[in-house]
């Protein structure tokens, strides 16, 4: 099978399937970065508000606070709430491991250690740039550690198909055209009825029949496809 | 088998792995050994639906459902062992010195690095006070000289520190060094170059500091303050050195493998060097802000839990998780 000429990667598993994963790109990581850094930033104004009364205990509360939030805010979201920190969680991102695994304390540690240096020499530009030059939009972090930051798979409903009366296909159809047709018959309630018409016009001279009825055919050799028993 | 009859016998299936998926999903303690073993078996049995559905061309709605709920098995069966104090008591007991070991060439080279700096410019200092100013300004050094008074009550902060003061210190060395700590090792990913200058540069430093104060007379509340604490943080930052070393080597000299590739096998002790100097800069932190800066006890008593402390810091990476089974 050729790969797809979108971002989609291809990880095999021990089951020796294929997952198709989704890398998120530059935008939208910097976007949960953003949300990140808001949380990050409100708690520890809060802390400075509270503790501040407290005198040298409360300098040394804020110091620590400011260390723990600084280091290892990223490392314990990623590590206990399934690769996503609060921000990547609203962007509908997480982090994996390449191998498509879920990230482990190394793997968390490297790559939010290693933050440090994509942010040089300002506003994360090493960052930013490794990650646009990069297939995976892997920032150098994240080539160090082995991770990568997806996009959560989103559920969508199933369209039905029509119920029409079976066909048999008048070839033998290979498995890109089985699919092809089967995906066109799945997918034509989502699109405008011209849209629908022009598609499968396409095929209507290998089928033998008028522009018009093409679209019917093909949802009757769908059917024949599925194999439901009528 | 044709896709209709695939999905009227198998449907069910499905439907009771996502339920399962979903339980397991939010880690409900009611999960029994049995269901955990059958969510394997179903598993695998998912992964082969899958297959089969992609091997004989059925639609792409239906093989994006069993894509989408394979994924989510998978996420659950590689998740990463849950056990952390387990985990964590076996990095302490052995994995960690055994690191430190294997590792020796690097810890070798930060140590050279940090202790060889620090060494010629405390010697340069103590013979020329003078140059202290070539790394120091003025203030910083008066602030220092004042810190160090031999009649000061409480040492290694303000005179006037009082008990509630300790407080403050140990969060401010634990943000502090900390961070010191882990900006050596990430410098590593410049090519080593980053590395090298926190190296140097904190062991020139704490040279300069040592030599100036030691010639000045000062020495002999400085040394007492610092023996303790200094076992593990020192220790600490020539280890965070070594992992920043090796991440660089990886860069420089990656032999025989790609450097993206180098860099993913060095970067795996790396993670667990560092893991090791969080924790034994947090002991230097408690040691330095409650044990260290006490002025009520004698020196004689400080050097003597000083000399003891570097002794088992020394022992510990030399002796500790030498036997491959891990102590009951």
């Amino acid at each position: 099978m050729s790969l797809p000429l979108d971002t989609l990667l291809r990880v095999e598993t021990p089951e020796a399937i294929d997952l198709m994963l989704r890398p998120a790109s530059v935008v939208p990581r910097a976007l949960a970065y953003a949300i990140d850094l808001g949380i990050r930033g409100v708690i520890l104004g809060l802390a400075y508000l509270v503790l501040g009364f407290l005198g040298h205990i409360g300098v040394g509360l804020i110091a620590l606070l400011t260390f723990l939030i600084g280091w290892w805010y990223m490392v314990l979201f990623e590590v206990l709430n399934q690769g996503r920190s609060p921000g990547k969680q609203l962007m509908k991102l997480r982090v994996l491991n390449d191998d498509g695994t879920p990230v482990g304390w190394a793997g968390s540690l490297l790559r939010n250690l290693l933050r440090v240096v994509d942010l040089l020499p300002f506003g994360y530009a090493i960052g930013i740039l490794s990650s646009l030059l990069h297939p995976n939009f892997k920032r150098l972090g994240d080539l160090v550690a082995g991770t990568l930051v997806v996009h959560q798979e989103r559920v969508h409903a199933r369209f039905a198909m029509p119920q029409v009366i079976p066909l048999a296909p008048p070839f033998t159809l290979g498995l890109a055209e089985q699919q092809a047709i089967l995906a066109f018959a799945e997918r034509q309630n989502g699109l405008s009825m011209s849209r629908r018409e022009e598609l499968a016009a396409l095929l209507a001279e290998p089928l033998g029949v008028e522009r018009s009825e093409a679209s019917a055919r093909l949802n009757r050799i769908a059917q024949a496809l599925l194999g439901a028993h009528t | 088998m044709r896709q209709a009859p695939f999905e009227q016998r198998y449907q069910a299936e499905w439907d009771r792995f996502n339920e399962q998926l979903s339980m397991l999903e939010k880690r409900s303690p009611t999960t029994s050994l049995e269901n955990s073993k059958a969510f394997v078996a179903n598993y695998r049995r998912l992964c082969q639906h899958l297959a089969l559905a992609q091997a004989r061309g059925y639609s792409p709605q239906l093989i994006e459902q069993l894509h989408q709920l394979t994924l989510r098995g998978h996420q659950l069966i590689y998740r990463h062992p849950g056990n952390i104090k387990q985990r964590l008591l076996g990095f302490l007991l052995a994995d960690f010195p055994h690191l430190v070991r294997a590792e020796w060439q690097f810890v070798a080279a930060a140590s050279i690095l940090f202790y060889g700096s620090l060494l010629v410019m405390g010697l340069v200092v103590y013979y020329a006070p003078n140059l202290v100013y070539s790394l120091l300004d003025p203030a910083q050094v008066a602030n220092m000289e004042s810190m160090y008074r031999p009649d000061a009550a409480r040492i290694g902060a303000l005179p006037e520190r009082a008990s509630s003061q300790d407080w403050q210190m140990f969060g401010y060395y634990i943000r502090n060094n900390i961070g010191i700590a882990f900006q050596t090792f990430a410098g590593g990913l410049l090519y080593g170059l980053g590395t090298l200058f926190f190296l140097l540069f904190n062991g020139l430093n704490i040279g300069a500091v040592a030599g100036y104060l030691t010639q000045l007379g000062s020495g002999i509340t400085f040394w007492p303050f610092v023996v303790g604490h200094g076992a593990f943080e020192l220790t600490a930052i020539t280890l965070a050195g070594a992992a920043g070393l090796k991440l660089g080597w990886a860069l420089v000299a990656p032999g025989r493998l790609r450097r993206s590739d180098a860099l993913r096998h060095a970067a795996k002790p790396c993670a667990g060097l560092i893991a090791g100097v969080f924790i034994l800069l947090t002991l230097a932190a408690f040691v330095e802000a409650y044990w260290s800066s006490s002025a009520a006890l004698s020196s004689a008593i400080k050097y003597s839990v000083g000399a003891l402390l570097w002794l088992a810091v020394g022992s510990y990476f030399a002796l500790a998780g030498k036997s491959r089974h891990a102590p009951d």
